[in-house]
C-alpha cells in the first residue's frame, strides 16, 4: 500500500512541477518587464504596430488550408491518394522552421527581388510579402490537420440527407459541411494565428528587420518574436532589456489566451 | 433560392473538384522545392572532412561542423534526460486521474506550454539558468529544449494511455496486483508505441529549434564537450552562416541543412511508421 501511494506521489508531483513551471515563467516574464512596463506604461503595444505579417498570412494560407481538409477529411478519406498526401503534409509540418526560413533566404529572396524590379519597386527581395508567403507555406499543413479534424466531425447522416435531397458535393459541403463545422474552423484559424505569432525564425531570417511601419507590403519589416532574437544578445542597457522582455510577457499572454480559447472552441464541438 | 439548371449545378460541382485537386497539388509543391534545393545545394558541400573537422575563418578552404553535430547530439541527449521521465509520468497521471482537479489544471498548462513561442521559452532560460550564472552555457540550453519537449511527449502519452482498454486493467487488478505495479507492467507496456512515437516527435520537434539556443546555448566555434560551457549546434551554425557575407559560409550552411533536414524527416517518417505498425489493438 505504501508503495502505491508513493508512486501516486511522484505522479502527482510530477504534474506540480509542470505547474510551477508554467507559473515560474509567467512570473519571470512579469518581473522581468516591469521596468519597461512603469517607463512607457502601455503605450508599447498600441504605438507599435509590428505584426502586419501575421495577419496578411492568413489570406493566402486559409483558402489552401480549407481546400487541403476538404480533400483529407471529405473528397479522399482514405487510400494512397488520402496517404501520401497526407504523410506529405505531416512531413511539411515536421521541417525546422530554420530551414524554411534558410530555403527562403537563398531560393525565394531572389525570386521576389526579380519580381520586384519587374514591377519598379525597390528591390530588397526581403520584407513583409517573403515573410508572409514563408509564413503561410509553414502553418498551412497546421492549419489544414486542425480543419480536417472538424470536418471528419460533421455526423454522416446530415451528409446523406443532404445527398438524399439531390444536392451536389459542393452544395453540401457550403450548406452543410462548412456551417456545422464554422466554429471548429474558426478555432483553427485562431490556433494558426497562435502559431504564427510565435514564429521566430522563419520571419526573422527573411523580413529584413526595419524597425518603422513598414509602408507596403514590399519593404523590410519585423515582428515580435524577430526583434527579440535580433536584439536580445546585444541588449546591454537594463531598460532595453526589459523592453523585450516585455515584447516576450505580451507574446505569451496573447498565444497563451488564444490558444486555450481555440482549444476550448474546438473541445465543445466534439462534444456536441 | 435560386433555380438553377442541373447541369450547371453539376459543371460547378466538377469545377470545384478539379480546384481542390489543384490547390492540394499546388500545396504539397513547396515541400518538394525544399527537399530538391536543399539536397542539391547540400550534397555537394558533405564530404567526409566535413563531418570530421571544426569550422574554419572565411576564406580558408575546407572546415567542417564536427563540433556542430557533437553539441547537438549532446543538446538532444541531455534534454531528453531532463524531459522524458517528467513527461511520461505527467502523461501517465494525466490519463489515470482524468477528473482530478489537478489533471484539469496540468491540461491547461500542457496547452499553454505547448502554445509558447520558442524565442519566449529562450527568454525564459536565460533569466532563470544564464543569468544567476553569469554565462551562456549548453545545459541552459538543454532546459530550454527539455520544456519545449515536455508538452509533446506528456500529450502522445495521455492519448496513448486512455486508449488502454478498461478491461485489461480490471483483469490485473482482480489478480491482486498492486495499482502501481497494474501501470508499470500493464498500462505502460501496451501503451508503449505511443510513448515512442511521442518521444521520437518531441526530439524531431527540437532538433531543428534555434530560438531557443540563442540565448542560451549561444554557439561556439571550438569543440566543446562541457555542459558548462557555450556549445555549438546545426541549427546555430544555419542561422549565423547564412547571414554572413562568405561564400564558404553558405556553402557550410547549405551543408548542414541538408544533415539536419534529412534528420528530421527520418525521425518523423520512423515516428509515422511507429504509430501505424505498432497500433494498440485489441
Amino acid at each position: 500500500m505504501n508503495k502505491d501511494r508513493f508512486y501516486k506521489f511522484i505522479l502527482s508531483s510530477s504534474v506540480v512541477v509542470l505547474i510551477a513551471l508554467v507559473a515560474v515563467i509567467l512570473v519571470l516574464l512579469v518581473e522581468n518587464s516591469l521596468m519597461s512596463i512603469k517607463e512607457f506604461s502601455y503605450t508599447m503595444f498600441t504605438k507599435n504596430e509590428w505584426d502586419p505579417v501575421q495577419k496578411s498570412f492568413l489570406l493566402i494560407s486559409m483558402p489552401f488550408a480549407l481546400f487541403l481538409a476538404l480533400f483529407l477529411g471529405e473528397y479522399n478519406t482514405s487510400g494512397y491518394i488520402h496517404n501520401f498526401v497526407k504523410s506529405c503534409v505531416e512531413l511539411l509540418a515536421g521541417i525546422p522552421s530554420l530551414i524554411y526560413g534558410f530555403w527562403g533566404l537563398f531560393i525565394f529572396v531572389p525570386m521576389i527581388r526579380d519580381a520586384q524590379m519587374y514591377f519598379g519597386v525597390i528591390p530588397y527581395g526581403v520584407g513583409l510579402l517573403t515573410a508572409t508567403l514563408i509564413l503561410a507555406i509553414m502553418i498551412t499543413p497546421y492549419s489544414a490537420s486542425l480543419a480536417q479534424e472538424v470536418i471528419r466531425l460533421v455526423p454522416r447522416d446530415l451528409k446523406e440527407a443532404s445527398y438524399a435531397l439531390g444536392a451536389t458535393r459542393l452544395e453540401t459541403i457550403r450548406r452543410i459541411i462548412i456551417p456545422y463545422a464554422l466554429s471548429g474552423l474558426f478555432a483553427g484559424v485562431l490556433l494558426s494565428l497562435g502559431r504564427a505569432l510565435g514564429e521566430t525564425m522563419a520571419v526573422t531570417m527573411v523580413i529584413g528587420n526595419s524597425n518603422f511601419i513598414p509602408k507596403d507590403l514590399f519593404s523590410p519589416a519585423n515582428t515580435m518574436s524577430s526583434i527579440i532574437a535580433n536584439e536580445f544578445t546585444e541588449a546591454t542597457d537594463p531598460l532595453h532589456l526589459s523592453a523585450l522582455i516585455e515584447i516576450a510577457l505580451i507574446l505569451f499572454v496573447t498565444t497563451s489566451v488564444i490558444n486555450l480559447l481555440g482549444k476550448y472552441i474546438i473541445k465543445k464541438m466534439v462534444i456536441k | 433560392m435560386k433555380e438553377s439548371s442541373l447541369k450547371y449545378r453539376q459543371f460547378k460541382d466538377k469545377a470545384f473538384l478539379f480546384a481542390v485537386y489543384s490547390v492540394v497539388a499546388i500545396s504539397i509543391i513547396p515541400l518538394f522545392l525544399i527537399i530538391y534545393y536543399i539536397s542539391k545545394m547540400g550534397i555537394s558541400a558533405i564530404n567526409w572532412n566535413f563531418l570530421t573537422t571544426l569550422p574554419k575563418p572565411p576564406g580558408e578552404a575546407g572546415g567542417g561542423m564536427a563540433n556542430a553535430i557533437v553539441g547537438t547530439l549532446m543538446l538532444i541527449f541531455t534534454s531528453s534526460i531532463f524531459a522524458i521521465p517528467i513527461s511520461i509520468f505527467i502523461g501517465i497521471y494525466l490519463s489515470e486521474y482524468q477528473e482530478s482537479k489537478l489533471a484539469s489544471i496540468g491540461r491547461y498548462c500542457l496547452e499553454v506550454l505547448q502554445g509558447v513561442p520558442s524565442i519566449v521559452i529562450g527568454i525564459i532560460a536565460y533569466l532563470l539558468f544564464v543569468k544567476p550564472f553569469g554565462g551562456f552555457n549548453a545545459l541552459s540550453g538543454a532546459l530550454a529544449l527539455a520544456m519545449m519537449m515536455i508538452p509533446i511527449i506528456a500529450k502522445t502519452t495521455e492519448e496513448t494511455l486512455k486508449l488502454v482498454p478498461l478491461a485489461i486493467k480490471e483483469a490485473a487488478i482482480a489478480l491482486g496486483v498492486p495499482y502501481y505495479k497494474v501501470i508499470l507492467k500493464v498500462v505502460v507496456p501496451t501503451g508503449l508505441s505511443g510513448i515512442i512515437t511521442g518521444i521520437i516527435l518531441g526530439i524531431a520537434r527540437v532538433a531543428g529549434e534555434t530560438a531557443p539556443l540563442l540565448f542560451t546555448a549561444f554557439g561556439n566555434p571550438f569543440m566543446s564537450y562541457n555542459m558548462l560551457k557555450p556549445i555549438s549546434s546545426m541549427p546555430l551554425i544555419i542561422f549565423n552562416y547564412s547571414g554572413s557575407p562568405y561564400d564558404d559560409w553558405h556553402a557550410m550552411a547549405w551543408g548542414t541543412s541538408f544533415i539536419l533536414l534529412i534528420i528530421v524527416l527520418i525521425l518523423n517518417i520512423i515516428a509515422k511508421i511507429i504509430a501505424s505498425r505498432w497500433k494498440i489493438q485489441f
